[in-house]
């Protein structure tokens, strides 16, 4: 109950921030509009490429990409505010205050998952408002959804596991670079298929290639490597729960 | 008086270099992440080279294009910063004390940015010999992309500097940074105008200057002598460091209270 009293509290603080602050609000925002914008219309023609076979063309296909990236960069953008917090002292006060200090990781974890949800609110909508085709029923989108939430709470949590080992806002970096590191290597703009050489090497053992293949699947109707999906991002979840709960350990042995 | 001139040029702008230099954070990131993003972009878009009228059989030549962009946008951002951050300290109010020239300050800071703008430039070219690409305009060449190369980053380091002196917060100058983004990812960066094939970004492609800067440095890597894309790309960097170094000496002239 008192966990529960403190992720309240956590949350709110965390959201209130980001909701009243145009320029922690905005980019979040954007940068997936953007990136959407830019992949779905430059790059349209990939889809002529001989042995693109993604169905729904490649709105579709950019879509889910855009959609998974939105939710683990939702996570490492609440990391920053993490090391902000630690850097102003304010986290300091917090572990001093709260009477279950694991209800702090469950706060910035929940306040992550509202902004995650409004952005991917967004960006569902404009999807859709360009014509973006969906062969998926209610429970393949669900299933899309779902996989993308799991992805939000894993980064959220290896950004606060980074955020409370350093405390400090130069930690962005470190939280933010495996996270793009670990998306790029997927195959973001054409079919695993297509890709040649150590791309392809790279992409096939990638974790995330199979939860991005599994979100396609669902958006086209036709679920792919469901379970390993699954597998993976609640194994990535509960690796980096650890991962921040060692952080806030340290956080607080460092006073 | 010009002696005194180049002097203070000169102390500026190794105080520029040297501050840079000092922050590896600042070195290493706009050499490494625009090569990280080449990486990326040419393993996953080498399917693309397949579509009928792309003009190169290498998506790492044609995509080499994009970091000395890149890369004159990190450094931009950084020199930008440490000018604010002069200003928010008051190096600047103690050097509008001294008989330095203003316009010394914005040509030693400018003088940072290129000493930069030529490692990148250096550090770029090797990579993509080495991986393979055939510079198809020769030694000859590659002294003129560098030479755009820093034109490009005198002109962005010139709109960073405006930011700086016209906001002096640091912040301000970062938020620019994803302004100068959105004029990269809608241009001819990852595909060729003729092969977009969407209509409203093929027009806002072709309206973006930027699509020209990348596209004159892409013509020396993948066409050799191209006199239309370079003539385009030398003239819009020209546009924009005449515009962003008139625009910079103004708020220069209101910052430091001199008339």
């Amino acid at each position: 109950m008192k966990a529960l009293a403190v992720a309240r509290g956590v949350a709110w603080r965390t959201l209130h921030n980001v909701f009243t602050n145009p320029s922690l609000l905005i980019p979040s925002l954007v940068f997936p509009l953007f990136f959407f914008v830019a992949f779905a219309g430059g790059l349209s023609q990939v889809a002529k490429v001989p042995g693109f076979d993604f169905p729904l063309g490649y709105t579709a296909f950019q879509f889910v990409f855009v959609l998974l990236q939105s939710a683990a960069f939702g996570g490492v953008f609440t990391g920053f505010g993490i090391a902000r917090d630690f850097e102003t002292g304010f986290a300091r006060r917090l572990l001093l205050a709260a009477p279950n200090r694991t209800g702090i990781v469950l706060g910035y974890a929940g306040a992550a998952l509202v902004r995650w949800f409004v952005t991917a609110a967004v960006l569902t909508i404009v999807a859709l408002l360009v014509g973006m085709k969906v062969g998926g029923d209610g429970v393949d989108l669900l299933g899309l959804y779902t996989l993308a939430l799991l992805l939000n709470i894993a980064a959220v949590l290896w950004a606060a596991g980074v955020a409370m080992r350093l405390r400090t806002m130069q930690a962005g970096p470190v939280m933010q670079m495996p996270v793009f590191l670990v998306l790029f290597f997927a195959p973001v703009y054409v079919p695993l298929s297509l890709l040649q050489g150590w791309i392809h090497g790279l992409a096939t053992v990638n974790p995330l290639t199979r939860v991005l293949e599994a979100g396609r699947g669902f958006l086209a109707g036709s679920p792919t490597e469901v379970g390993v999906a699954f597998a993976v991002a609640l194994g990535l979840a509960a690796l980096f729960s650890l991962w921040a709960l060692r952080g806030l350990r340290s956080a607080e042995a460092a006073g | 008086m010009n002696n005194a001139f180049a002097g203070q040029v000169l102390t500026l702008a190794r105080r520029s270099v040297v501050r840079t230099a000092r922050q590896p954070a600042n070195v290493i990131f706009p050499l490494i992440f625009p090569l990280l993003l080449l990486a990326v972009n040419a393993g996953g878009l080498d399917a693309a080279t397949r579509l009928p009228g792309f003009p190169t059989n290498s998506f790492v030549a044609f995509a080499l294009a994009i970091p000395f962009i890149q890369g004159a946008l990190f450094a931009t951002m950084n020199a930008g910063t440490d000018l604010a951050r002069d200003i928010q300290t008051g190096f600047l109010n103690r050097l509008a004390l001294t008989p330095m020239r203003g316009v010394a300050l914005l040509a030693g800071q400018l003088g940072g940015i290129v000493t930069m703008a030529v490692i990148q430039s250096l550090v770029y070219l090797s990579v993509g010999l080495a991986v393979g690409v055939r510079l198809e305009s020769g030694p000859v060449g590659a002294l003129v992309l560098i030479a755009l190369a820093v034109l490009i980053s005198i002109g962005f380091g010139a709109l960073g500097a405006f930011a700086a002196l016209r906001t002096g917060s640091g912040e301000a100058v970062q938020s620019l940074f994803p302004v100068f983004f959105v004029f990269l990812f809608l241009s001819s960066m990852a595909m060729p105008r003729n092969l977009i094939e969407i209509d409203w970004f093929r027009a806002v492609a072709t309206a973006n200057p930027v699509s020209y800067l990348i596209e004159a440095i892409r013509s020396l890597i993948i066409v050799g002598w191209d006199g239309q894309a370079l003539a385009l790309g030398f003239g819009f960097a020209v546009a924009i460091t005449v515009v962003a170094v008139v625009l910079a000496s103004l708020a220069l002239r209101t910052r430091l209270g001199r008339s």
